[in-house]
């Protein structure tokens, strides 16, 4: 019985920048019309995934490593502000009863 | 005895304070001897250096008592000078003020206001002394410009009646024009011969100058301006006459002994200056002539007894200018001196009458008072006579003097000496008409006499002064260039004397005998025009009014909303509309931060892919 060859067709650099950029836009948009916190915070959180995910192809495109070490910091740096983030949305909770923006909005202006 | 000059102008100055520092509290008799006190006392002290001036045969003194300012090359000290001149002008100045400070404290008896009374006269005679005892020019014009201020505080010295605010405000802004004038010939004078003592500004000057050249015409053109303000002679003369309105010793100490005087004072004291410029020189005298007239006419038509007086103060200040014109520097200071002694006795014993009164100043209310009022009717006669030169009487000689330089003087003295002929007949119409108004015809009022040591005292003193005052020989020679003896023919003397007269016996005529219906005459057709012109300063009032006066008012008419401004304005609230919009985009909302910025860079984005 003769294998099938499977072809690994390489995936061509403009579509994964395209998925890049509509992630980045819907994280955005996210970002910017929720009102829940942590909504906003995973919105966040894809914005950042966006951005890593155009420095993976970005450095496979190009075979270079520069790329992959990127989104290793990246991936840190979105770990550490979670972290960080939701202990803040935590306290924020139980101190307002409320994660609305709206609501929690105190700067006027 | 000479260094104790300094107390002289210092002691008044300390009554004022110690009047000023007790905000008026002082009872009044503690007030009154203060406010008097210290003027005899400066008397005093003023006889003292005075007399050992004379006794030392020195021809000048000077006392430096600190350094005002030094800026530079510029030394101001505050010096004091003492010379023939500044000697008269410093006993008339303490003397009659200080008889005029004691007939004060009669008049203004029972005014609440009677320590602020005294202390703006204290302060006046201090101002006043350092006027006349300066060595520089810069201190002159200090005196100059207190004598001014006091002059308004006491014009409007009972100021609940807008009128008399009104009257100060007046009196304060005509002097001002003068005195701009005055500050600017002082710069002109100080760039031109760098000094300011005026002396050695004299001796520059002479040794600078040509004679007629352009910078001496300067100089005592605005100088003149200056004293043409204070003395109120044409065309500045307006403010004496609403200087009435303060009471009747600040008329008698102000407007007539003292301050109007300045200016005489001043163009004396610069007279160097004056024969170096010689078109300005007698221009002096034409303005003294025309205003000695004008003021005559005036005098003549004026119903408040004041004004009358006022009026012949100007008068009077302008025979002074004429004096001045035609060169005979003393006979004008010796005038000074006569008439500050019969003017104060004149304007006191029109106090008394306006006491006797209740404070009426209507001429034509008055009438037949010789009988109520023996001492007043007395005093006024001699007043009156010392006014208008009768022979024998104080001003008859500082007059005659006058009248014969100018006669003798050969630069078109001759028109002046007609003029000044012509006002003496004027002098004696308008003095009689006053005296025969007040003194003769039908009783009308009853008046009581207020009798005092304090008020009739220095009356009686002002009379004998006014009588002998033209005997006194007034020790200037050493500062005035030699004027060579004028003797008149006996025809011009009996003219100059009995010309006049017949002026007395029109008023008589006229006021007493009752031949000339005046009201019939000043009523209607060319008489009423001519009555008119003359009530009003041959319409100086009004000339003002409709040149100077309605253009301002005009022009801030237009001005009202500030269209200068407007433009200000306009920025700022161009800024502001500026500031709301940005202020707009302040939402407080994180959000729209983010879509700001998202499409900021989204603007850069296209703007980097397209360019």
């Amino acid at each position: 019985m003769e294998m099938p060859t499977v072809t690994m067709q390489v995936i061509p650099m403009e579509h994964g920048l395209l998925l890049a950029a509509i992630l980045f836009i819907m994280g955005m948009v996210g970002v910017l019309t929720r009102r829940n916190l942590v909504f906003i915070l995973m919105s966040l959180e894809i914005m950042l995934n966006a951005t890593g995910l155009a420095f993976i192809v970005a450095s496979s495109h190009w075979g270079q490593v520069d790329g992959q070490i990127m989104f290793l910091m990246i991936l840190s740096l979105a770990a550490a502000e979670v972290a960080v983030a939701l202990g803040l949305v935590l306290q924020l909770f139980q101190k307002r009863k409320t994660l609305d923006i709206n609501v929690l909005g105190e700067m006027k202006g | 005895m000479l260094d104790l000059l300094w107390l002289v102008p210092v002691i008044p100055f300390i009554g004022f304070l110690i009047l000023t520092l007790t905000f008026g509290k002082l009872p009044q008799l503690a007030a009154g001897i203060v406010g008097a006190g210290s003027i005899g006392l400066s008397f005093v002290f003023a006889f003292l250096a005075g007399s050992s001036f004379l006794g030392a045969e020195i021809s000048s003194y000077s006392q430096t008592l600190w350094t005002w300012m030094s800026v530079g090359d510029l030394e101001v000290g505050f010096t004091l000078y003492l010379d023939g001149v500044s000697l008269v002008m410093m006993y008339v100045i303490t003397g009659i003020g200080f008889l005029i400070h004691v007939y004060a404290t009669g008049y203004m008896s029972g005014d609440p206001s009677f320590a602020r009374f005294f202390s703006y006269m204290n302060l006046f005679v201090s101002a006043m002394l350092i006027l006349v005892l300066a060595d520089n020019l810069a201190l002159l014009f200090m005196g100059w410009e207190g004598v001014g201020l006091c002059s308004y505080l006491l014009i409007g010295f009972w100021y609940k009646d807008p009128n008399n605010g009104y009257c100060a405000r007046k009196a304060f802004v005509m002097t001002r024009v003068g005195d701009a004038f005055m500050a600017i010939g002082l710069f002109t004078l100080f760039v031109s011969t760098g000094t300011l003592n005026i002396q050695e500004a004299m001796l520059e000057a002479e040794a600078q100058w040509v004679v007629g050249s352009g910078v001496a015409t300067a100089v005592t053109l605005l100088l003149l301006g200056g004293a043409v303000g204070k003395s109120a002679q044409l065309p500045l003369q307006t403010w004496l006459p609403d200087a009435m309105a303060g009471p009747t010793p600040i008329s008698a100490l102000i407007h007539a002994a003292t301050m109007v005087t300045a200016g005489v004072y001043l163009i004396a004291r610069t007279h160097v200056l004056y024969l170096l410029a010689p078109e300005v020189q007698y221009l002096v005298g034409v303005i003294g002539a025309i205003t000695l007239l004008m003021a005559g006419f005036t005098a003549l038509t004026q119903s408040d007894i004041k004004k009358v007086l006022a009026f012949s103060t100007v008068s009077q200040i302008g025979y002074m200018f004429l004096a001045l014109g035609v060169g005979a520097w003393s006979s004008a200071i010796f005038h000074l001196m006569t008439h500050a002694f019969f003017k104060a006795l004149l304007f006191l014993t029109a106090g008394s009458i306006i006491l006797a009164m209740h404070h009426e100043q209507d001429i034509f209310k008055m009438g037949g008072l010789r009988k109520d009022l023996r001492w007043s009717h007395a005093l006024f006669l001699i007043g009156t006579l010392g006014l208008v030169a009768f022979p024998g009487f104080s001003g008859f000689f500082s007059k005659e003097e006058i009248l014969a330089s100018a006669m003798e003087n050969h630069d078109g003295g001759y028109i002046l000496y007609l003029a000044g002929l012509l006002g003496a007949v004027m002098t004696y119409l308008y003095s009689f008409r006053l005296y025969f108004l007040v003194f003769y015809g039908k009783k009308t009022h009853d008046g009581h006499e207020v009798m005092g040591l304090h008020l009739q005292g220095p009356l009686v003193l002002l009379a004998i002064g006014a009588v002998f005052a033209g005997f006194i020989h007034i020790p200037v020679e050493g500062v005035f260039p030699e004027m060579e003896e004028h003797h008149p023919s006996v025809m011009a003397q009996a003219a100059m004397i009995l010309l006049p007269m017949l002026g007395g016996l029109l008023a008589w005529w006229v006021f007493v005998k009752g031949k000339v219906d005046t009201e019939k005459l000043a009523g209607q057709g060319f008489g009423a025009k001519l009555h008119r012109f003359w009530f009003t300063q041959w319409g100086m009032d009004w000339l003002y009014d409709k040149i100077i006066v309605t253009p301002y008012t005009w022009l801030a008419e237009v001005n009202k909303n500030d269209f200068i401004d407007s433009i200000y304005n306009g920025s700022a609230r161009a800024v502001r509309f500026c500031h709301e919009v940005m202020s707009e985009t302040q939402t407080g909302q994180l959000r729209w931060y983010a879509i700001s910025i998202a499409y900021g860079l989204l603007l850069l984005v296209v703007l980097g892919v397209l360019l």
